[in-house]
């Protein structure tokens, strides 16, 4: 990992006496995680220019206990958090803004260059742009091809860069300690309150009044939410403005949230609430429940006194469970099917009565699956799968259908799926539902090949295995219907197309 | 000793042993309430205890239940209130504890009876509502309960009690007690017990002889072969085509008819079998008689299914054959429905003249109401069903469900002749029957009629083998063990079948693949205990278990063709070879040691992982996998993926593979129209774009780029500072090691833009029709593919092999040549493995396989500067006991998988190894191992 300082202010060799190493001699500092070496590839009167090198052991990043399990890893190579450190602790003193041989110099600006051979950005160019520019620097950027036999692989995330400013090395020092990592958008420590402290130290001067203000503090601290919110108050704390116009600005935008039309899934789910309600079930499955969302709505409405969520994915349930602030998820007990004979009842479940029944009474998360049947989901009187079925390759519907309609059989069964037809009506075809680009390639580590599209190229959300139009939803879930007893009824969710029908669509069934 | 006066009932029938339990049973058939009978007890001090049963001790404190107990029974059946007191309070006489105590008994009761196990319940049980617990047990578990009663002066008691200091409570103690228990010792057979017997005096216990004895239908000790013959309603001809069909010779004794004394009356020292030995009741009142003399050249025995009478043409010549059959030990028979209400109308019960009756009546009219008594009471000794050679076999009309096999009360009965129903009627207005078959989990095989099927089909180890042949449909037999159908074609239509069973339109899918499409998250999930042939029982623990939930449910390919997932395979001991960290030498040295004199070394391919499931047709793919989507097959990587996200290709491939098997003559050759195949799937890159676009590439890049501008940077500072030169060197080295990095995993990529970019090498035929081909060695399976191979090269690729004898020095070095060849052209390296598939040796299961890999391979596996020195003397610190341990369990459930498979187990069995073999997967071991 390279990073190298330059000047043409003269003597250039004064670059020297700012960051306190002596441009004769090579210096090493062992960091645990690795050396860091400064070293001057060019030290005349004209030029100077300092390079910060550091080997980063690759076997210690995995074996020293870190949080890294690859030893094909980038982090010796790219420039990142082990930088900053880096940055930190053999220039801290330059840092700082004082230097005992030139302190007039290090209060000046001069003219500097910084090159950075590996620079991850995450976010492209244009993020770069956006992360320096505001402070002045001319910026030269240059895409590493990830490999250039194959072309087709896209082009990697590093950038070849190079800064230029006419400023005060201190300065530079801290955009760099800062928006390093803020690019490459991780850390190689655990991030806690501490470093909400070395944030605003570092951003003292330029952060407070920088665009990206927001983006720089939530990666910086690693998108924790907690931690973004406490700096971005810290760091406004003085903002409080006196002047009434401003506050007028800001009441105005809280406003124009509110009014902002509510979000296509909170429609979905206020749209199921309603039909579970219509229903008059009290028992509620949320198969497919996620993080809850729908569960946080249901809970709402006295009329439900007891929801099951369930979900394939245990790290999605146990954040569900916090959110919710339930215990841990409950083992409800599956049946043993190998005993044969009786099986030995269990203690009966204290019962409050609901008016003292908290949410975490009403409410109990498993861990399963739609394509095996399960015992656990018999006796309910309703079961909703919001945008589950989609998310199922095709041929296994027959086990979720057989799982709920045949054996399960909630009195009400609520299913939404997106409606096709509609997907050109979102602004380009790689959208998600939620209009935000969709990421990675999809594929789900299947082989693409010839000219078919992708997944990504086809539907709105990269594991959706198929997306159906309204006939063929309505033609599968009337045959659904048909098959197993159940009347079924369709509604349209989100604004109708005249040609195009709704974003998203839902079938409500109910036994005949 | 005394016996309780009984009221003998009338009808000596009921194996209801708990005849008179239905007040248990609300919904109870009032009619079943004659059939309440016990057996006469000798007086003679023999207590016969059946061999599951609660056996209640009844008497005052002081009569010596416990010491009875102590002698007649295992300590661990003596479940005693005393000692259940003293576990919850740590004083056995804390009456305050008596609640949690009896809580504690009934709980170990209830477990006892569900495991087939007898209880011994040592408690006073004076009072009814004391008993009452324990025939409610009783009942929901379908044995008999038995009351053993000690009824002394209150005198003997008291002053056995005076003498133990923690039972000095006053007289009037045991007092009330046996007033108790006089006021309900007339009530006993009434509450519902089984047996009873009364001790009154300490003599009678002294000289008490106990005898377990088995419940009614344990006949587990007979173990065929038999040839089990469905429903048969009075079709004689077809009855006799299908016996000569068997190879059953049938004689008409017609005069010679004889005529045996009535059980009852044997002396069971005469030559004549008791009942028992012809699989009957033990109160069996019939007087056998044989009317044919029933013979086989084998000495195989027939086993009839009931529903011998009504609706056919002559049902006293079928009635006749049954009961000489039974008769002479030539065959075993359980009662149908039809029968038992034949047999009530001929004891003169009232009946409802329907279904077929009234044929069986008129014909019976022309016999002698002798006969027509003998086949009452012939048809009144038969077991409601009879469970079979060591447990593994199960016979009943209606069929069983496990927790009812082997047991005995009304209601097995009812199931074992009516079925269970669910209360609901069809649009035929005939009862919905409960599915317990698709419900059934037992291990014993069931076989069973009652309700008329178009073709026999397993489902969960069951078959309802009643063909419908008085409907004009067949008259078919199941070989046993064999499990053979053979069936003969009615002669006529003799009665109308109210539900058209013949027409019903022949489903895609069997039953058994129709009951698979959904399979229950009980038979996989929570921890789990997968027995398999080569490592006995594997454990999969249920975090693990968990973490494949997710996997199987949202990536994994149909569980139908999901019949194998490779084992884990670990590299070879680590070497310590300079710039090395693997070395065919120590994966020789390893079968060295487990005594594997012949190894076979397979060229590595840097590809990824392929089960390929290949078919013949579609046809075959629903027949045999039960898949009906008109896919011919399946292609899915070690975690259960569909390899190709596009079916075509998937579609293509498997043509292409099933062609050349086709042209190999391997169809005919294996007799198999499908072929489980285990592959590598090349290129790399073909399913690894994911993992080379966000990590080998990028690291690639970012070396490459990193280490050339800090060489750069260095040079330059070097021609004015000293005492670079060693950083200088290593950054040079890196520089090197960066580029060989990229070529490394540049050699296995290539792009795929139609199906010959794709390679398919396949060095495992893992399974055909019928075969697991474990048993062959890899010789065997390298040359059969290469064949295959050979037939299409465009796409197939033979795997280049090598035989190396472990014990011989040049046949090793050769073997060490071949590796340092292949590796020092990049090639990934090879695996070694035994040459028979499954090799013991003395420490138990050898690997199957180990890998070996070559140092430029390593490079993708440990990062670029891996080859640094100071870097491999730290990577050489590595373990891999847990891999190994992992490899041999993941390969035991993959096989087990395979067989099951090929014994056409159902869909969960064979599932439960996949995914067991998934969830070990989720076992934390360094994945570069």
């Amino acid at each position: 990992m390279l990073l190298t300082f330059t000047t043409t202010h003269q003597p250039a060799t004064d670059l020297g006496f700012l960051l306190h190493k002596n441009p004769a001699r090579a210096q090493s500092l062992d960091l645990g995680f690795g050396l860091a070496h400064v070293v001057y590839p060019e030290a005349t009167e004209q030029r100077c220019t300092a390079a910060l090198i550091l080997e980063i052991d690759p076997v210690g990043l995995v074996r020293g206990g870190s949080r890294f399990d690859q030893y094909v890893n980038d982090r010796p190579y790219a420039a990142s958090s082990f930088m900053s450190v880096a940055l930190g602790r053999v220039f801290g003193t330059a840092m700082t803004g004082r230097s005992k041989e030139r302190q007039e110099l290090a209060d000046s600006s001069i003219p500097l260059e910084v090159h950075l051979p590996v620079l991850p950005c995450r976010g492209g160019e244009p993020f770069l742009r956006k992360l320096f520019e505001p402070l002045g620097y001319l910026l030269e950027a240059t895409r590493l091809p990830l490999d250039e036999h194959f072309p087709e692989w896209g082009e990697s995330s590093y950038f070849d860069v190079t800064l230029r400013k006419t400023t005060r090395l201190q300065d530079l020092l801290k955009h760099l300690y800062v928006l390093i990592p803020v690019l490459d958008d991780d850390k190689h420590y655990w991030v806690g309150k501490d470093e909400i402290d070395k944030l605003l130290h570092k951003g003292q001067d330029w952060l407070e009044t920088h665009p990206e203000k927001n983006e720089i503090v939530r990666r910086y601290l690693t998108r924790q939410k907690q931690l973004t919110r406490e700096a971005l108050e810290r760091l406004t704390v003085a903002d409080d403005d006196p002047d009434p116009d401003a506050r007028e600005e800001k009441d105005a935008s809280l406003e124009e949230a509110v009014e902002k039309p509510i979000s296509l899934h909170e429609q979905r789910l206020q749209a199921v609430t309603e039909a579970l309600k219509g229903s008059g079930a009290r028992t509620i499955l949320d198969l497919g429940c996620g993080e809850g969302k729908l569960i946080q709505m249901l809970l709402k409405e006295r009329q439900f006194d007891t929801i099951v969520g369930m979900d394939v994915s245990l790290s999605v349930l146990e954040r569900a469970e916090s959110k919710l602030h339930l215990d841990p998820i409950s083992p409800l007990p599956l049946p043993d099917l190998g005993a044969g004979a009786t099986p030995i009842p269990q203690d009966p479940p204290a019962r409050r009565s609901p008016r003292t029944q908290h949410a975490r009474d009403r409410v109990r998360l498993i861990h399963g699956s739609l394509v095996y049947r399960d015992r656990r989901l018999e006796g309910f009187d309703a079961a909703a799968l919001i945008e589950v079925i989609e998310h199922l390759d095709a041929p296994r519907l027959i086990a979720l259908e057989r799982n709920i309609f045949e054996f399960a059989r909630p009195k009400t069964v609520v299913f939404t799926t997106p409606n096709s037809e509609y997907n050109v009506l979102f602004e380009g075809l790689q959208l998600t539902g939620d209009g935000t680009p969709v990421t990675g390639d999809g594929s789900e580590g299947a082989v693409p090949f010839g000219n078919l599209p992708s997944r990504t190229q086809r539907f709105r959300h990269k594991d959706h295995r198929f997306e159906w139009t309204r006939t063929e939803f309505e033609t599968w879930a009337n045959r659904v219907a048909a098959d197993h007893g159940y009347a079924v009824a369709f509604a349209p969710i989100g604004p109708v197309d005249p040609t195009h029908g709704a974003p998203s669509q839902m079938a409500t069934f109910s036994h005949v | 000793m005394a016996v309780v006066p009984i009221p003998r009932a009338e009808a000596a029938s009921a194996e209801g042993l708990l005849g008179n339990a239905y007040s248990w049973c609300h919904n109870h058939n009032p009619m079943r309430r004659e059939r309440g009978n016990r057996d006469s007890v000798p007086n003679d001090g023999r207590v016969e205890i059946p061999d599951l049963s609660p056996v209640l001790l009844v008497g005052a404190s002081g009569c010596g239940k416990s010491t009875f107990a102590r002698r007649h029974f295992k300590a661990t059946e003596i479940l005693s209130s005393d000692q259940c007191r003293g576990i919850v309070s740590d004083d056995e006489n804390a009456q305050e504890a008596t609640g949690d105590a009896f809580d504690l008994l009934r709980y170990i009761a209830r477990v006892r009876l569900r495991n087939g196990k007898k209880v011994v319940v040592d408690a006073t049980n004076v009072q009814e509502s004391a008993r009452k617990e324990m025939l409610q047990l009783a009942w929901q578990h379908h044995v008999p309960a038995v009351a053993i009663v000690f009824l002394f002066d209150e005198a003997i008691c008291h002053k056995r009690n005076e003498t133990r200091p923690d039972r000095q409570f006053g007289p009037h103690v045991v007092r009330n007690q046996t007033r108790d228990l006089r006021r309900s010792l007339g009530n006993l057979f009434r509450e519902g017990f089984r047996h009873v017997y009364v001790f009154r005096s300490p003599e009678e216990v002294e000289t008490a002889q106990v005898h377990i004895t088995p419940l009614w239908p344990d006949f587990k000790h007979i173990s065929g072969p038999f040839d089990i013959i469905g429903d048969i309603h009075g079709c004689w001809n077809e009855l006799q085509e299908l016996l000569e069909k068997l190879g059953y010779r049938i004689a008409d004794l017609g005069s010679r008819s004889s005529d045996l004394p009535e059980l009852s009356q044997i002396d069971p020292s005469s030559a004549i079998p008791d009942p028992r030995s012809i699989a009957l009741r033990p109160d069996a009142r019939w007087r056998p008689q044989t009317f044919y003399e029933v013979s086989h050249a084998e000495n195989r025995k027939l086993i009839f299914l009931g529903d011998f009478v009504d609706r056919g043409p002559n049902t006293p010549e079928v009635l006749k054959l049954a009961m000489s059959a039974v008769a002479t030990g030539a065959g075993y028979c359980v009662p149908g429905n039809h029968d038992d209400k034949l047999m009530r109308k001929l004891k003169g019960k009232e009946v409802r003249i329907a279904h077929g009756l009234a044929q069986s009546l008129e014909q019976l009219a022309e016999e002698t109401e002798e006969f027509r008594q003998s086949a009452a009471s012939f048809i009144d000794a038969l077991v409601s069903h009879l469970v079979l050679d060591e447990g593994k076999l199960v016979v009943a009309h209606a069929g069983l469900s496990e927790d009812m096999q082997g047991r005995a009360s009304t209601r097995v009965r009812d199931f074992a002749l009516y079925g269970e129903t669910t209360g609901e009627t069809d649009e035929f207005g005939l009862p919905v029957r409960y599915p317990w078959a698709a419900e059934y989990r037992g291990k014993a095989r069931v076989v069973y009629g009652h309700t008329p099927v178009p073709q026999p089909e397993w489902l969960n180890r069951t078959i309802n083998i009643d063909t419908g042949c008085v409907f004009g449909g067949k008259l078919t037999a199941l070989k046993y063990p064999e499990m053979e159908l053979v069936s003969v074609s009615a002669h006529e239509v003799y009665a109308e079948s109210k539900k058209p069973f013949l027409d019903q339109a022949k489903t895609e899918l069997s039953a058994q693949h129709d009951l698979d499409d959904v399979l229950d998250l009980a038979d996989v999930f929570g921890k789990r205990i997968v027995s398999t042939r080569l490592r006995g029982n594997i454990t999969i623990r249920e975090e693990n278990a968990s973490a494949a939930l997710e996997a199987m449910s949202r990536f994994a390919a149909n569980p139908k063709w999901l019949v194998y997932l490779p084992p884990t395979m670990s590299p070879t001991e680590t070497t310590t070879k300079e710039g090395l960290l693997e070395h065919p030498q120590e994966g020789f040295s390893y079968f060295r040691e487990k005594n594997v004199a012949r190894v076979v070394c397979e060229e590595k391919h840097m590809g990824s992982r392929a089960v390929v499931v290949v078919c013949r047709d579609a046809a075959v793919a629903t027949q045999r996998f039960g898949v009906a989507t008109g896919e011919t097959g399946c292609i899915y990587t070690r975690t259960g993926r569909r390899f190709f996200e596009n079916e075509a290709i998937e579609r293509a491939l498997l043509e292409r593979v099933a062609t050349a098997i086709g042209k190999a003559g391997l169809w005919e050759e294996l007799s198999t129209d499908w072929m489980v195949l285990d592959c590598e799937l090349l290129p790399w890159s073909a399913k690894a774009q994911e993992l080379l676009r966000k990590q080998y590439a990028p690291v690639g890049a970012s070396s490459v780029a990193a280490t050339r501008a800090t060489l750069s940077v260095l040079q330059q500072a070097a021609a004015q500072i000293e005492g670079l030169e060693e950083l200088l060197d290593r950054t040079a080295m890196r520089k090197e090691t960066a580029v060989q990095f990229v070529d490394s995993y540049r050699r296995y990529c290539w792009s795929v833009s139609k199906l010959e970019d794709l390679k398919l090498a396949p060095f495992h035929i893992l399974a055909t029709e019928g075969a697991v081909h474990a048993d062959k060695d890899h010789q065997w399976h390298m040359h059969t593919l290469a064949h295959v191979c050979g037939e299409d090269p465009g796409v197939l690729f033979a795997t280049p092999y090598k035989i190396v004898e472990t014990e011989d020095r040049e046949s090793v070095q050769s073997g060490i040549d071949w590796w340092e060849e292949l590796t020092g052209r990049g090639g990934e390296g090879m695996v070694m493995k035994p040459f028979q598939f499954i090799h013991e040796g003395p420490g138990g299961l050898v690997q199957p396989a180990v890998k070996c890999r070559g140092r430029e391979y390593l490079r993708i596996i440990y990062g670029p500067e891996y080859t640094l020195p100071a870097n491999l003397q730290r990577l050489r610190k590595r373990g891999l006991g847990v891999k190994r341990s992992l490899a041999l369990r993941e390969f035991a459930l993959g096989i087990e998988g395979l067989e099951r498979f090929v014994r056409r187990e159902p869909l969960r069995q064979v599932h439960e190894c996949a995914f067991a073999v998934l969830a070990m997967e989720s076992e934390p071991v360094d994945p570069r191992l």
